[in-house]
C-alpha cells in the first residue's frame, strides 16, 4: 500500500464517517459543521485528483458561501426546531432500505464495468496550461460557452428569485418600499 | 496509485447516504444538506472519470456547471425555508401542507 492509497483511505473514512453524522445528528448546528468537514474531504480528493483548481472552487463556493449560508439559516430557524424534537419522519426505515437498496445495485453495477480497476494514465499535462485550457474552453463559442451561459443566466434567476422569495411581507417592509 | 473502484465506490457511499439524509429528515435544512450530500458524490464521480479517462476538459467543465447548479439550489432552497418560517413558523416537511388536498 502506497501513501498515496493510505491518504486516500484515511480521507474517505473520515468523510464517509462526517456524511453519516451530517445525517445522524439531532442538533442541526452540528449537522452543518459536520457537513463542513465532508466538504473539506472532497476538495482533499479533488487535490488527489490533479484537479487542485476544483479544489479551490471546492473550498470557496462550498466551503465560503453555501456552508456558511446553511449555518445562517439554522441559527435563523432554531426556535422552530430544536433538538429536542423527532429529527426523522415514520417512513425512515423504508428511506434507510432504498439507500441501502440502491448502494447494493450500484456495487453490483460497478462489478460488470470492465474499466474500474484500470489505473489512472499519467499526468503528462502542465498545471497551468490545464487551466488555461478550462478558462478558455468556457469562452470559445466552439466549445462550451453554451452551458457557461446558461449557468450564468440560470445565477441570475436564482440571484433575483431567492431576493424576491425571502422578501419579508411584514407592514414595516411594505412602508419601507413606498417610501 | 489508486484505482478507480476506490473513487467510485466512495461516491456510491456519499450518495447513498445523502439519499438517506434527504428522504428521512423531517427538518427542510437537514434535506437540502442531504441533497448537497448527493451533488458533492456526482462531482467526485465526475472528477474522478475525468482523471482516469482521457484527460479531455469536459470533465472539469461539468464538474464546474454542477458547481453552479448547486449554488443556485441552496441560494434558492434556503430563501424558501426563510420565507416558509416567516408564514408557519415551522421548517418541517409534514407541516408545510398548504399544497396539499
Amino acid at each position: 500500500m502506497t501513501s498515496l492509497q493510505l491518504v486516500f483511505l484515511l480521507i474517505a473514512a473520515g468523510t464517509v464517517f462526517a456524511a453519516l453524522m451530517v445525517v445522524l445528528s439531532k442538533h442541526l448546528v452540528h449537522a452543518a459543521l459536520w457537513l463542513i468537514l465532508v466538504l473539506a474531504g472532497i476538495a482533499v480528493l479533488f487535490v488527489l485528483l490533479n484537479a487542485g483548481f476544483l479544489a479551490v472552487v471546492q473550498v470557496a463556493v462550498y466551503i465560503d458561501a453555501i456552508a456558511i449560508l446553511i449555518i445562517i439559516v439554522v441559527m435563523l430557524t432554531q426556535r422552530a426546531m430544536g433538538p429536542t424534537k423527532m429529527h426523522v419522519n415514520r417512513n425512515w426505515g423504508v428511506a434507510l432500505l432504498t439507500a441501502i437498496v440502491l448502494f447494493a445495485g450500484l456495487l453490483a453495477l460497478f462489478n460488470q464495468m470492465p474499466a474500474l480497476q484500470s489505473q489512472a494514465p499519467p499526468f503528462a499535462l502542465d498545471a497551468e496550461i490545464l487551466l488555461d485550457d478550462l478558462g478558455l474552453s468556457l469562452v470559445d463559442t466552439d466549445r462550451y460557452i453554451i452551458p457557461f451561459e446558461v449557468a450564468s443566466v440560470l445565477l441570475l434567476a436564482a440571484l433575483i428569485g431567492s431576493i424576491m422569495i425571502a422578501w419579508p411581507r411584514g407592514s414595516a417592509s411594505e412602508e419601507e418600499r413606498e417610501t | 496509485m489508486i484505482p478507480l473502484s476506490w473513487y467510485i465506490i466512495f461516491a456510491a457511499i456519499l450518495f447513498c447516504v445523502g439519499l438517506y439524509g434527504a428522504l428521512a429528515r423531517r427538518n427542510a435544512l437537514a434535506i437540502l444538506m442531504g441533497i448537497e450530500l448527493m451533488l458533492n458524490a456526482a462531482n467526485v464521480n465526475l472528477v474522478a472519470f475525468w482523471r482516469y479517462g482521457t484527460l479531455a476538459i469536459r470533465g472539469q467543465v461539468f464538474a464546474l456547471i454542477v458547481f453552479a447548479v448547486a449554488a443556485a439550489e441552496a441560494a434558492v432552497g434556503l430563501a424558501l425555508i426563510i420565507s416558509i418560517y416567516r408564514r408557519r413558523t415551522t421548517i418541517a416537511v409534514e407541516d408545510i401542507d398548504m399544497m396539499k388536498w
